[in-house]
């Protein structure tokens, strides 16, 4: 059916509104079912044996004597999981990570599993089987992979996005290239030029749930799959795919998830526990040690950055120019290319060029986490910024304000620009009382900006009317941060009921139609879209229904707040049907009341974010400690404000412990030398000041009630705020992420000896 | 048979269990009792999302053998809310939304529970250090801190 998505002024009954989510009482009794809370019978404990080396050709694996381990009824290798990615080299790559092939590419990289009776049995399998590895020179730094003698990961791999191809095999896999005018010609109009190279260290999304699945292949070739991902329907088939299963012959059913950011938009055991199933018979269930999440699975890029912005005297930018390299573990991927998109996407500039770098070294594959790839490159750009300003004598905002992207800015990635929301959320900066606060010594403020693309996407969403009136929703993108709660407010929006008489449910992959991963902030924009269209459909078939009660043409039927109204000359006096009452005639008026939606979500508009942060910073030891922080930032509409907030300041934390603390600590011997949450410290309650949050509403013109996704942006500014922070504070320029206390006192080191 | 016979009260009730001697506390309570509200995020003692309360002591079950539940007192979230009444901090959590994946909320509210038992009236700085064993990687904390102060208020009576 015709749906038209363009936004319209509306007064909103529900949305807006802070209703307990639906799935709240079933989390605070622990009652949901996670990754690894789902049982089978007969099911069977899985465990994966990993390289201990950082780069080794595998010239032999023995198997024997796990085998005849008494318990043990699967083993498996690489040699388990064929081929069948026919010259696809993306699906090759997944295949490659799942189960190593030729050669272990990174400390951690699966080599074999087992299933076994128990975990007691499966671990001392994997004890029994024997690898013999040929160790390779290995390359972990982002900038030492790049030199011309570095090891090689691949001897294959020739960099691509350069004419002609280059002769000789490098690491880095692909050039990309991004921005418009004469950067050259700009920076010769600049009165001051700042030009510096930044570096950001490899971080983990931290999900507190480890990676868990339960897999059972059938003696028919069917197979089901339980398991905590960000798109049960893209695991479907990547799965499939690889194991040569028909796409509806394997279930897969989302667990609720505890925590993804994007690190659950990739497999990683999930091949390899239905190989497993495959072979033992019997379902297995397959859960990741916290040491094998931080060693095999998610980690986002190193990178290392070179900026140069010049800017005229009055304030005007001429020229910005960002080198981005960034780490994508042993595969290509697009990392470095969305750095480079995303890096000045916060400027009307006339000339600027954005060069990534896709950068291949001895590391876990690089993953999606939170606007993958844009915390980094912004960093880097809105460090220059402020220091440019500086240098300028203007204010940082002021300064950002007058070179901000508007509506009809052609962007440096190459779209043109809607209605957005960079200048709203920095005059908001501007004029925010924290701006005014007074500071203490050894007390430094910064601000920065950020940017991310959202995403829409494939999205299919059914709407089922009950007998007595009261609403299923089954939607197909993942919850993972109050979603059924949004969702079911825009239905309850939309029909003109109560928020009380939506339930919604995400459907497994076999009940409903192909939905794309929960990423790109798409979860509520898509879905809530797919919800209205659907609604729309079953306000259709309800004002069908009601004219057939009435006998009464349907075009004389019209729907007002939860009823069906007769209008026109002659119906007058009829009085309206609720949905109540044209739900519990249905039997007798055509049968079950649905509304199904299809569609692709066009128009994820663009978002923007401007953050404010605090800091101390003890001289003698290095050590910071925020003070304030304040995140502003435009969700065209909060459909739920209380988990709108949420997303603002969990993307705000996220970016505190990759500013300050957290990063992979590699040996001499490659290996990952912090691999728990004790050595690799995420934030905890106490090192955390509460987080206050602006919500703006500037409407996305391509939503019909105006919603911008809004869960990455928040991640985008806080490692530049607090940069700028606490450059601001100890008076010189940190430019290496994490700021951790060695780190500092050894700018403050370098401040003494100037 | 090299399977250890535990028998300990959960949640008031008298539970035997067979369990192998490296099982810890929180595998028995997973695996062999189906009691999976308390959740494995780290198997080390370091995210406290297993937390539960043994003899009225806050431990992460991680880091406890089932062999040492031997006629020991545990409580777990099983048990927080009595029968269809929850629990001031399970109202209070859901109600400031201060959970988004939920899966690090039992371990926070047994964490708080513990808390508001021991020190009924706790300054923002007491809530954040009794709470600093607890990993969210959600919320930032933010709601979490206030739902626990207003459940502190709820429970005194306020």
């Amino acid at each position: 059916m015709n749906f038209d998505a363009k936004f319209a002024v509306k007064k909103f009954d529900s949305v807006g509104t802070r209703p307990v989510r639906p799935d709240g009482v079933d989390k605070v009794t622990g009652r949901a079912r996670y990754g690894a809370d789902f049982n089978m019978p007969g099911q069977l404990a899985g465990a994966v044996l990993r390289s201990p080396h950082a780069h080794a050709k595998i010239k032999k694996i023995d198997v024997s004597k796990a085998v005849k381990l008494k318990g043990v009824k699967a083993v498996i290798t690489a040699a388990d999981l064929p081929d069948l990615t026919d010259g696809d080299s993306g699906l090759y790559n997944i295949l490659d990570n799942c189960m190593a092939r030729d050669k272990a590419l990174y400390d951690g990289h699966a080599v074999a599993a087992v299933a076994a009776i128990d975990a007691r049995t499966a671990r001392e399998a994997l004890k029994r089987i024997k690898v013999s590895y040929q160790v390779l020179p290995h390359v972990i730094d982002v900038d030492e992979a790049v030199a011309p003698k570095a090891p090689l990961v691949h001897e294959d791999v020739f960099t691509a996005g350069i004419d002609p191809k280059p002769k000789k095999p490098s690491n880095v896999a692909k050039r990309s290239e991004y921005g418009h005018g004469d950067v050259e010609k700009g920076f010769k109009q600049a009165d001051f030029i700042v030009e510096r190279r930044y570096r950001t260290e490899q971080t983990h999304q931290g999900y507190i749930e480890p990676h868990a699945c339960v897999a059972s292949y059938n003696a028919d070739g069917t197979a089901d799959m339980w398991v905590c991902t960000q798109g049960h329907f893209v695991f479907r088939q990547t799965c499939a795919d690889l194991l040569g299963i028909d796409v509806s012959k394997l279930r897969v059913t989302s667990s609720e998830i505890g925590g993804g950011f994007g690190g659950k938009t990739h497999v990683w055991i999930e091949p390899v526990a239905l190989a497993l199933s495959r072979k033992a018979g019997r379902p297995v269930k397959l859960v990741m040690p916290r040491e094998d999440v931080f060693r095999a699975s998610g980690p986002t890029s190193a990178t290392s950055i070179d900026v140069r912005i010049g800017a005229r005297k009055d304030g005007t930018i001429t020229a910005a120019q960002a080198d981005l390299r960034y780490s994508c573990g042993p595969y290509q991927d697009m990392w470095a290319e969305l750095g480079a998109m995303t890096s000045f996407a916060c400027y009307d500039l006339a000339n600027v060029k954005s060069v990534g770098h896709e950068v291949l070294v001895n590391r876990p594959k690089s993953a999606a986490y939170r606007a993958p790839s844009a915390p980094m490159a912004a960093f880097a750009v809105e460090s220059a910024i402020d220091e440019l300003a500086h240098q300028i004598g203007l204010d940082p905002v002021e300064f950002r304000i007058k070179n901000a992207a508007k509506e009809g800015t052609k962007s440096s990635y190459g779209p043109v620009y809607g209605p957005i929301g960079i200048g709203p959320t920095l005059e908001a900066a501007r004029d925010h009382p924290h701006m005014a606060a007074p500071l203490g010594a050894n007390q430094g403020r910064g601000m920065a900006c950020g940017f991310w693309f959202n995403f829409g996407g494939q999205t299919c969403t059914d709407l089922n009317i009950g007998l007595d009136g009261t609403v299923t929703l089954a939607v197909g993108t993942v919850d993972v941060g109050g979603a059924r709660a949004s969702l079911s407010l825009v239905a309850a929006e939309e029909l003109g009921i109560s928020y009380d008489e939506v339930k919604a449910v995400v459907a497994d992959t076999s009940t409903l139609g192909y939905n794309d991963m929960t990423d790109g902030s798409r979860g509520t924009f898509s879905s809530s879209m797919a919800t209205i269209s659907a609604a729309r459909n079953a306000i259709a078939v309800m004002k069908e229904r009601a004219a057939a009660m009435w006998d009464i043409p349907v075009e004389d039927v019209a729907w007002e707040k939860g009823h069906a109204r007769a209008t026109g000359a002659g119906h007058g006096n009829l009085p309206p049907l609720s949905l109540k009452e044209i739900a519990a005639a249905a039997p007798k008026t055509g049968g079950p009341i649905a509304g199904h939606s299809e569609l692709v979500a066009d128009g994820a508009g663009v978002s923007f974010a401007t953050h404010i942060c605090d800091i101390e910073v003890d001289p003698e030891t290095g050590a910071t400690k925020v003070l304030r922080y304040t995140v502003i930032q435009d969700a065209g509409k909060a459909v739920h404000p209380d988990y709108v907030e949420g997303q603002y300041q969990g993307g705000a934390a996220q970016g505190i412990g990759w500013a300050l603390n957290e990063e992979y600590i590699y040996g001499e011997d490659g290996r990952l030398q912090n691999p728990g949450f004790l050595d690799y410290r995420i934030p905890v309650c106490s090192d955390l000041p509460m987080i206050d949050t602006q919500i703006l509403e500037i409407p996305n013109p391509n939503h019909p009630y105006g919603v911008r996704g809004v869960g990455e942006t928040s991640i985008v500014p806080p490692l530049a705020a607090i940069a700028n922070a606490v450059s601001n504070a100890v008076g010189v320029r940190l430019a290496h992420i994490p700021m951790s206390p060695p780190r500092i006192l050894s700018a403050l080191d370098t401040k003494k000896q100037d | 048979m090299t399977a250890i016979a535990v028998s300990t009260t959960i949640n008031g009730d008298d539970v035997d269990v067979l369990c192998q001697t490296e099982e810890t506390l929180l595998d028995v309570l997973r695996d062999r009792l189906g009691l999976t509200g308390a959740k494995e995020g780290c198997g080390t003692g370091d995210c406290g999302a297993c937390s539960v309360i043994l003899d009225g002591r806050l431990v992460c079950s991680c880091l406890v053998l089932g062999a040492e539940a031997e006629g020991r007192r545990i409580e777990t979230i099983e048990g927080m809310a009595k029968g269809d009444e929850l629990h001031p901090l399970q109202t209070s959590f859901l109600e400031h939304a201060a959970l988004q994946c939920g899966v690090c909320t039992p371990g926070f509210l047994i964490a708080a529970k513990d808390l508001l038992e021991r020190n009924p009236d706790p300054s923002e700085e007491e809530i954040r250090f009794a709470l600093a064993g607890n990993l969210c990687r959600c919320t930032g904390y933010d709601k979490i801190v206030r739902a626990v102060q207003d459940a502190a208020t709820v429970m005194k009576g306020g």
